[in-house]
């Protein structure tokens, strides 16, 4: 069990596709979560072959897309003080804030410095004593946990120069929002399945019950979605909204309990500003009051300036799954991977990055 | 960005572990999964094991996706 090629199998792949279309007679929309399921779908033409009365929608689930400008600008202003190494996934480099990207400082002088991981910055910050070293804390209940984690080796090691800008965020509180809107009606949920991995598949239990929607948790492969899909299906027909579990073997109802229990350690809740969402209280992570010193927005006392939007960027509406990349009128046009002008166009996981990528002659 | 991939844990030394992800050796860290032992399968996300996969879960999903198939045919004939 190499547990990657075995989820690949194209004969599988048929059958579950066969399946889906014998079972599947009413009209659904399911909302993929996650910004890898999007990438899958697409990299895999799962959306040319479902059939027609499902349609398919890409939510909110890229951390980088939903951060929104003022974090972003004051990640930048941070990178351009003096003595200061900013640290960043990669996918954080090219997104432009209101006054330019991370790459922009960085070309102008800004030591920005992309990782893989917290444990490279934690390095990072080892080797340069005589320098702070930022991390920029992106992404949801899959990676603030191991941001906590290089946290607290931080402390163990009595690192005094490792700090953290905190944008990470959970999802259940956009997902309610999502839901509450009634913007776009659903049917079903991919869940997304690495948070999953994480929070457990009981995070979502209150979507099955208080909106109605079917949920299942996927995994990355294509057979994971396909089985998701059929899943799906399933419940809909037969009128069921559960939730249920197609990646068995990463996910269970009760998830890491070790990881959150390092995460609540470290992080508490707070508000959070969403692109395409505005504020959701709760939906934020930011250190506790013990890890108060790790904390880069108590260290550093920036002003990066008014935030200023791009016009015509549509990344929010595309975000909230109202607005197909297609629809945006810079897609494509002005905005390209080459030149983006919002985030979306920016993340490998983005809508519109695996639009432009793997889209092809797909309409809306 | 929640990209996680399977590795197999070839060796432990206290909280970091060894890990052969296709082919590739690399250290990783096994503090949010202080169970993970070796032998086993993890998910691995930003240089963290963030799971153990389950091979046996792994199996009925595969049998799962078969018998849909063999469904399909029982309902055709």
């Amino acid at each position: 069990m190499k547990y990657v090629t075995e989820f690949r199998d194209g004969d599988l792949a048929r059958r579950l596709i066969e399946r889906i279309h014998k079972t599947s007679r009413k009209p659904a929309r399911l909302m993929e979560f996650c910004g890898g399921h999007t990438v899958t779908i697409f990299r895999h033409g799962i959306r040319k072959v479902l059939p027609e009365n499902i349609e398919m929608v890409s939510g909110p689930g890229c951390p980088v897309c939903v951060t929104a400008n003022a974090d972003l600008d004051r990640a930048i202003a941070i990178a351009r003080l003096p003595r200061v190494i900013v640290t960043t996934f990669g996918d954080m480099f090219k997104v432009p804030g209101s006054y330019g990207s991370l790459q922009q400082a960085h070309a102008q002088g800004a030591d920005v410095r992309m990782v893989y991981s917290p444990l490279d910055a934690l390095r990072t910050a080892r080797d340069n004593p005589g320098r702070m070293v930022v991390f920029l804390g992106i992404g949801f209940e899959t990676t603030a946990p191991t941001v906590a984690a290089s946290i607290l080796q931080a402390e163990k090691e009595g690192l005094e120069n490792y700090f953290v800008h905190s944008m990470h965020k959970v999802c259940p509180p956009a997902l309610r929002a999502l839901a509450d809107s009634g913007e776009v009606r659903l049917s079903g949920l991919i869940c997304p399945g690495h948070v999953s991995a994480i929070t457990g598949s009981q995070a979502w239990v209150p979507f099955a019950k208080d909106y109605g929607l079917s949920c299942v948790v996927s995994g990355f492969e294509p057979l994971d979605v396909l089985q998701a899909v059929w899943m799906l299906v399933e419940q809909i027909e037969q009128g069921r909204s559960e939730v249920e579990i197609a990646y068995r073997r990463g996910v269970t109802f009760e998830g890491n309990a070790h990881a959150r229990d390092v995460m609540a350690q470290v992080f508490m809740p707070c508000e959070a500003d969403w692109r395409g969402f505005g504020r959701i209280p709760g939906s934020g992570l930011r250190p506790s009051e013990r890890y108060r010193r790790f904390d880069a927005l108590e260290v550093f006392d920036v002003d990066p300036g008014p935030v200023v939007e791009p016009a015509g960027c549509q990344c929010g509406a595309v975000l909230r799954g109202v607005v197909s990349p297609p629809e945006c009128a810079l897609f494509r046009t002005v905005c390209t991977p080459e030149d983006p002008v919002g985030p979306c166009m920016v993340s490998s996981e983005g809508s519109c990055s695996t639009w432009y990528q793997f889209g092809g002659d797909l309409e809306s | 960005m929640c990209l996680a991939i399977p590795a197999k844990v070839l060796s432990i030394e206290d909280t970091r572990a060894q890990v052969d992800m296709g082919g590739i050796r690399r250290e990783v860290s096994l503090m949010l999964t202080p169970d993970a032992a070796v032998g086993d399968y993890v998910l691995l996300h930003c240089g963290y094991a963030i799971q153990r996969l389950d091979e046996e879960e792994a199996l009925e999903t595969l049998q799962i996706m078969e018998e849909a198939g063999i469904l399909k045919d029982a309902l055709e004939e």
